[in-house]
């Protein structure tokens, strides 16, 4: 195992790589005030983060990332564009693995810039690859605003639409929610009770969900019930989408033969395309480099466009190496009102020495 | 030294778990006076009898300062992360039943399932400007199962007591609490969601994966067992792990 001096001097080192490419140097804080990420996130930072509060500022969180201060302090006074990179400790909670740390440096490229995203994705992604070149590491990449946009374009209701595009980092609940709306789920008994107007509140009205709420949300039960399945055909391109993994040129080949059926994702596929000229315009090997249409569903990031890993083949007990991804809706999000197209990547210096040292 | 089983201290669940350990011709009971916390043990060598608060006894398990110890399953799984590798179940008692279950208002005639929950989540968000709000004292347990379930856009706000009474208060738009007759929850007007079985609880026998034992500790565990189990045989499960 690396010693923190060895660490925090390979943190150094990467993090001096991104200052000379142009990145300005950014140290947010330790402690993140805790409503911004508890907004963001939910419930579930709650199992990630550790929370700490005291009686004047309130919760707040050891910083489980960068991204997000990062962000802010962006959207707040930041050059348009603008590059940052910054290197410290994160803190994960660790209920399920004592194996995995619960605090680790992490060092960081964030680019916002509005000129070229597949020019700025490929920037960040081949940066963090060159870093990385001499370990054994397997990159993987995937994108999310595919998905996004096959949603967008499903033949069926906004309300269904919005419901799926809410649980599309859910992965369980998305297919569930596919297979009702498809019409391949049998109604709960309740549900259809409810829906014939067999049932009837006798109970006082309690709490802060107003009554027309209850009303609304049977108005919409009603009308979803009205509303057509979604097609057989529509359901087997979404599933054959998602499940959708090989190189690079293979997966472009599919994609594009799946936009012929789903013209919804044509120019989300274009930007795909787009950015493999770009990653080759910047010396990756794109006929080597795999492609997953559902990499970064299961994690808990907000990315909305390109994501990417890289993991150890030799160690794959190990989390990733490094990850990243494009989150232009989080700027969004945060900018109060404002907004640019922003991505990033982070990379874990501690585990490149352990296995710098096992090679 | 002694073999240290750790029973609750006051209520119920100590007469209950007295009452248990009785009809198996071990007798516990408290000594000195109704508020002293002392105990003796009768009908069985080498074993002492510690009073804790159940609520600890999860903690005093894992830590290996007790080797046998009488509490809920909701408590064991709640308190102790990877808690199948701190502790063992020997036997449960019969008693002390309850369920885990999340609640809301029985005017929510929409609301059913986890599905009806999640959208109604959603929608409330969308109204409130806040996440729908779950009172519980059971963060890890609930938190789990939504995640598992997919529900979002909820938040769990801390209740260490009357959580029933949280959504008329309008601190809290609904429940996730141990229910075992759910008398209580339809005084508040509230009703359990169908397929929102968190846990179901009851008081058990656990064993400590992480206390020493010695040579006597473990002739006295071998002995209780023989009791426990009316002479049967101690399975390899339930004889003590070899200390690291």
């Amino acid at each position: 195992m690396p010693t923190r001096s060895q660490t925090l001097a390979k943190a150094t080192s990467l993090r001096s790589m991104f200052e000379t490419q142009g990145a300005a140097l950014v140290e947010p804080p330790i402690l993140q005030p805790a409503d911004t990420l508890l907004d963001l996130y939910g419930e579930d930072i709650r199992a990630r983060a550790y929370v700490t509060s005291d009686a004047l500022r309130g919760e707040q969180m050891l910083r489980p990332d960068f991204t997000v201060p990062v962000v802010q302090m962006h959207m707040a006074h930041g050059a348009d564009p603008a590059r940052y990179t910054y290197a410290g400790e994160v803190f994960r909670r660790q209920e399920d693995d004592p194996a995995r740390a619960n605090e680790y440096i992490q060092v960081g490229y964030e680019v916002f810039d509005r000129t070229d995203p597949a020019a700025a994705d490929a920037e960040v992604f081949a940066l963090i690859s060159e870093a990385l070149s001499g370990l054994q590491v397997t990159p993987v990449t995937g994108d999310i605003g595919v998905l996004l946009a096959a949603v967008d374009g499903l033949q069926t209701t906004d309300a269904r639409k919005k419901a799926l595009m809410r649980h599309i980092w859910r992965p369980k609940r998305f297919r569930q929610l596919l297979e009702r709306y498809a019409g391949r789920a049998p109604m709960p008994k309740t549900r259809a009770a409810l829906l014939a107007g067999e049932v009837t509140a006798q109970t006082p009205v309690i709490g802060k969900r107003a009554q027309s709420e209850i009303d609304t949300r049977i108005e919409a039960l009603r009308s979803d019930a009205a509303s057509p399945p979604i097609s057989t055909r529509e359901v087997d391109l979404i599933e054959g989408l998602l499940d959708l993994k090989g190189t690079m040129p293979q997966v472009l080949g599919r994609l594009r033969d799946l936009a012929m059926d789903l013209p919804q994702i044509q120019e989300s596929v274009a930007r795909v395309a787009l950015r493999e000229a770009a990653l080759k315009a910047r010396g990756i090997n794109t006929e080597t480099l795999m492609f997953e249409a559902s990499f970064g569903r299961s994690s808990m990031e907000y990315y909305d466009g390109f994501v990417f890993g890289f993991r150890s083949e030799m160690r794959p007990d190990l989390p990733a190496i490094a990850s990243g991804g494009r989150y232009d809706a989080l700027t969004r999000q945060l900018g109060h009102g404002g907004e640019i197209p922003a991505v990033g990547g982070v990379m874990r210096p501690g585990l490149m020495l352990e296995l710098e040292g096992a090679a | 030294m002694t073999l240290k089983l750790g029973v609750p201290s006051k209520g119920r669940l100590m007469d209950k778990t007295f009452d248990w350990f009785g009809e198996r011709g071990i007798t516990l009971e408290r000594t000195g006076s109704e508020r002293e916390y002392a105990g003796r043990v009768e009908g069985i060598q080498g074993v002492s009898l510690i009073l804790l608060s159940a609520g600890e006894i999860p903690r005093e398990l894992a830590a290996g300062r007790i080797h046998l110890g009488v509490t809920g399953t909701d408590l064991i799984h709640e308190k102790l992360a990877l808690w199948q590798q701190l502790v063992t179940p020997i036997e449960k008692l019969g008693f002390g039943h309850a369920d885990l279950i999340i609640a809301v208002p029985q005017c929510w005639i929409d609301v059913d399932t986890l599905d009806d929950l999640d959208a109604a989540a959603a929608a409330f968000r969308a109204e409130h400007g806040h996440r729908l709000r779950i009172a519980t004292k059971y963060h890890r347990l609930v938190r789990e199962f939504l995640r598992e379930h997919g529900v979002a856009d909820y938040t769990l706000v801390d209740s260490q007591g009357a959580t029933e009474g949280t959504v008329a208060n309008e601190t809290a738009e609904a429940i996730a609490d141990i229910t075992s007759t759910g008398e209580t929850l339809r005084a508040n007007h509230l009703k359990i969601l169908t397929d929102a079985l968190v846990l179901q609880s009851q008081a058990t026998l656990w064993h400590s994966r992480t206390a020493p034992f010695d040579t006597a500790e473990t002739e006295a565990l071998a002995i209780l067992m023989e009791k426990l189990h009316g002479g049967r045989a101690v399975t390899a499960r339930q004889s003590p792990p070899v200390p690291d």
